[in-house]
């Protein structure tokens, strides 16, 4: 057997569907039948989750520490919303794709800049870039309406045919089988050798270099794919909300999400999602205790995961789920492992 | 010509705050390689020292100046010494998510404590007004920073290059396993140079509360700043955040005046170009182990 056909069998078998994900799926399906009056937040959690998987790629995969993901979110999000508000692209989901590829272009040209360096430089550079963003929307506020936000978005219906109805149902749906696609091609993507190849370059660059793999291509590519992600979530926060701030671009939402990714664990794309589900209930809970100084709870539990230790709450949360795995499957049933075991 | 000069004069007195602000930081990076976005917090928590002292008790601002400094070096020890030291081995993205975290806390605290707004220390009057030099408008207090962040500079220098203990930290920065081989405290090194890192931060706090403004947020805001300072300048030695931070300065002060329109992209980018043209950093090697 070749070398090649070994890694394309480890490929797909650590490629195939488990039950457990079938299960998470159904769960998610679900959700709208069990809380049918919960939509909005419901939304909200399938936004973030798209979010924090588009950061889940550069840093589960490729390593990179980034902290200012929120600069393509809101590069999608004001594409989305200057293209409904001045009728440039009516059709939502053409101007979905649109605003994604507007942030993908902002990810090629930055991505140059990010992968120069070390971990330091990186974080200046994200945080830089994202700052920067934020800045160019004040200055030319005629075009974004500076503090105020973008103002009177109305969007079409969905592919002319289901309009946005004010509980949400319409834009519940809409980002969840977005979600759910570009969650596909996520999957088919890190479980490719491209994917492999990634994890390599995050293990060990030098080493990864060594065998042959061009890591400064990856790293671009794996990063321009990233800002897609994040700027279709974020042309879906502006289309579901009808609303677009310079909020958008802040500190707070990169660090935010970087929360929401390692409360889910990275490395396995369901990080993200899992993340967003309690990073949404951790703030309702602290909201209603404290609702002007949340900050301050989120930035307990941020010290708090990393001085417990992040490998070390996974295995916590995770035992229940396990053990029901093994009773129901057997001693041998694969198991869902934190990430510092994985290999 | 003399607006060039007070131009100049200005970029300086910023440049050289930034720098008290940042040095520390520059060292804790270099000497252990972590990551401490929760710098700021430092900063801030000496300014808000030196606010309450002087507006509160009555306090001569000289004489809180150096509280100043001790309230932020005692708390920078004793957060170095319960829950930093944990985290040196740790990946960068622990690191990160924990200051993040810490700073989070400092600003939602002080915010809870102190009140959401700005706060102006109360200035001595020798301090107000300018004196003109050779038809040069030169502000007091600008003046004052320059004289205590050069004395700072050059006794910091001083001490790195003559001192017993400077020449300990010098080989620490270079190759802790080597230092600590050759008898050397390593960790108590480190957490003497942190305190003090944290002392100058509070210090700098304390004196840019007048010019950069003092307000819960001054750690998120300032963040990127004092990045700046340490990729540029580099951590090898105190050179490079010097000039690092004298060229920030500058750059910030006179693009604000000439180019008011572009406001920070000034500042991104003179970084931009430095990065491409020099990734890591201007100066020497920096933090690449």
């Amino acid at each position: 057997m070749s070398a090649s056909n070994d890694v394309s069998t480890s490929a797909m078998a650590s490629g195939r569907w488990r039950i457990s994900e079938v299960v998470f799926w159904v769960l998610v399906l679900a959700c709208p039948l069990l809380f049918p009056s919960r939509y909005l937040i419901m939304t909200d959690i399938l936004r973030l989750a798209l979010f924090a998987l588009s950061l889940d790629l550069i840093l589960g995969y490729a390593g990179i520490v980034s902290l200012g993901h929120a600069a393509f979110f809101g590069v999608g999000a004001y594409s989305a919303g200057l293209l409904a508000l001045h009728g440039i692209i009516n059709e939502p989901v053409i101007a979905l794709v649109v605003a994604g590829f507007a942030a993908m272009v902002l990810g090629f040209f930055t991505s140059f800049l990010v992968i120069r360096g070390v971990d330091l430089t990186r974080l200046m550079v994200t945080l830089g870039i994202a700052l920067l963003m934020e800045a160019l929307g004040e200055r030319f506020s005629n075009i974004t309406g500076g503090t105020d936000g973008l103002q009177g978005i109305e969007m079409q219906p969905l592919l002319g045919m289901f309009a946005f109805d004010m509980f949400g149902k319409t834009g519940f749906w809409y980002c969840l089988i977005v979600l759910f696609l570009l969650f596909l091609l996520a999957r088919r993507i890190v479980h490719s050798p491209f994917g492999l190849s990634l994890r390599a370059i995050r293990n060990n660059p030098l080493r990864a270099a060594a065998i042959g793999i061009p890591v400064n291509r990856r790293l671009i590519a794996v990063y321009t794919l990233s800002a897609f992600y994040a700027g279709i979530a974020g042309a879906l926060f502006t289309q579901t909300t009808a609303l677009a701030s310079l909020d958008v671009f802040s500190f707070e939402k990169s660090a935010d999400l970087m929360l929401v990714l390692v409360i889910g664990g990275t490395g396995y794309l369901y990080g993200g999602l899992i993340g967003a589900v309690v990073f949404k209930m951790l703030q309702e809970v602290f909201q209603t205790i404290t609702p002007q100084y949340w900050l301050f709870w989120i930035g307990l539990v941020l010290v708090v995961i990393v001085l417990v230790g992040r490998a070390r709450m996974h295995r916590w949360a995770l035992w229940l789920p396990n053990l029901v795995i093994r009773r129901l499957a057997g001693r041998k049933a694969v198991v869902v492992v934190p990430e510092s075991d994985a290999s | 010509m003399t607006t060039l000069f007070t131009i100049l004069f200005d970029g300086v007195a910023y440049g050289m705050l930034l720098f008290v602000l940042a040095c520390g930081l520059a060292v804790t990076l270099g000497l252990m390689n972590f990551v401490n976005l929760a710098h700021g917090a430092f900063a801030m928590t000496g300014g808000y020292v030196c606010a309450v002292l002087v507006n509160q008790s009555g306090w001569p601002f000289f004489a809180a100046l150096p509280l100043a400094f001790v309230v932020s070096a005692a708390i920078g020890v004793a957060l170095e010494r319960s829950l930093y030291r944990h985290l040196y081995t740790r990946s960068h993205l622990d690191q990160v998510l924990f200051s993040v975290g810490l700073v989070f806390m400092s600003v939602a605290a002080v915010d809870y404590i102190m009140g959401s707004s700005r706060i102006f220390i109360k200035l001595p009057a020798a301090l107000e007004g300018q004196i003109d030099f050779f038809g040069v408008g030169i502000g007091r207090y600008r003046l004052m920073i320059i004289v205590i962040c050069g004395l700072l500079t050059v006794a910091l220098q001083l001490v790195l290059a003559r001192t017993r203990f400077g020449s300990r930290l010098r080989a620490a920065v270079d190759d802790p396993r080597a230092a600590s081989g050759l008898g050397i405290n390593v960790p108590q090194v480190f957490a003497f140079t942190f305190a003090f890192g944290c002392g100058l931060a509070g210090l700098g706090g304390a004196l840019s509360a007048e010019i950069l403004g003092l307000d819960p947020y001054f750690p998120l805001k300032f963040m990127i700043y004092f990045l700046i300072v340490v990729t540029v300048g580099g951590s090898s030695s105190i050179t490079g955040p010097f000039l690092a931070s004298l060229l920030l300065g500058i750059g910030d002060v006179a693009g604000k005046y000439y180019v008011p329109k572009m406001g920070p992209f000034v500042i991104y980018t003179i970084m931009i170009v430095i990065l491409i043209w020099r990734p890591n950093g201007l100066f020497g090697r920096t933090a690449t182990r």
